[in-house]
């Protein structure tokens, strides 16, 4: 698998702010690199699919850790 | 004569040819142009509380950040939230199904909600300096950005911000005033082509 090119920690930041960093993260990498987000907003599980499908981008795995959400998204 | 005869059957071909052809390759072409163009959201702000100035740039923001093309229309006390100096202040009065909650102490002092009655709410002074303090502690605790961040933000992200000229000219403000980033102070004509154009639009 890729590795991961850039992590982001959005925990206990609420709507929308894990989606605008995320969004800020993906800016900063190439495309087929992976950022790997970490949440603890419950509402970001279903927003990032959301959102990956708006933008095109590829939601490789969404899980529930013990330190919250993690979200690896690969860029178009 | 036979050729005119001809010629009409062959169209009449021709139609049928094309209205199957059509059928066939319309849906997808739909899809693939519906695909490749950017959407866009039209907001008109209307309101310049620290409560109503959360939705225009929470959803301005986020749609940008999907690669939405936004335009937000400021009028009226919306204009406001367009000033260098962002000084929204909530009113719980009028406001009666908004909760007063305590964003310190226990668990169980922060979940107790407070009966305000609105002779209070009315009447004492700087209770909404109270109440604008406590919401601002309940959202940052709550890990929610402020409206300056949120504002810098869209902004960041290109969201277009148009001022409305005849609100300008009413309530007497300086184009100075505003931050640097309003270029456009215009009417309603100007914008509603904008508003007219967009998927989304939304009057807040």
């Amino acid at each position: 698998m890729t590795a991961i090119a850039q992590k982001l920690d959005a925990r206990g930041l609420n709507c929308p702010l894990p989606i605008l960093k995320t969004r800020k993260a993906i800016n900063q990498i190439n495309s087929g690199e992976i950022v790997e987000v970490t949440s603890s907003d419950p509402g970001s599980v279903k927003d990032m699919v959301s959102f990956c499908e708006q933008t095109g981008n590829h939601l490789v795995s969404s899980n529930e850790a013990d330190n919250g959400f993690v979200f690896l998204i690969e860029k178009a | 004569m036979s050729t005119i005869a001809e010629n009409i059957q062959g169209n009449a071909q021709l139609d049928a040819w094309l209205d199957h052809k059509l059928d066939e390759l319309l849906p997808k072409k739909l899809v693939d142009i519906d695909a490749s163009r950017q959407p866009s959201m039209s907001i008109i702000a209307t309101k310049g509380t620290l409560d109503w100035a959360y939705p225009p740039f929470i959803l301005a923001s986020t749609a940008a950040a999907l690669g939405w093309q936004v335009d937000i229309f400021f009028t009226f006390y919306g204009l406001l939230l367009l000033k260098k100096d962002i000084d929204a202040e909530v009113s719980p009065l009028g406001n009666p199904a908004m909760p007063m909650k305590m964003p310190f102490g226990p668990k169980w002092f922060q979940d107790f909600e407070w009966p305000m009655p609105n002779l209070l709410m009315a009447g004492v002074p700087g209770f909404e300096k109270v109440a604008t303090g406590l919401m601002k502690k309940t959202f940052r605790s709550k890990g929610v950005a402020s409206i300056e961040e949120l504002r810098g933000l869209c902004l960041e992200a290109d969201v277009n911000m148009i001022a409305c000229q005849m609100t300008v000219d009413v309530f007497g403000f300086q184009p100075g005033e505003f931050i640097d980033e309003v270029t456009d102070f215009v009417g309603a004509t100007t914008f509603l082509p904008v508003a007219k154009k967009s998927d989304v639009c939304l009057f807040i």
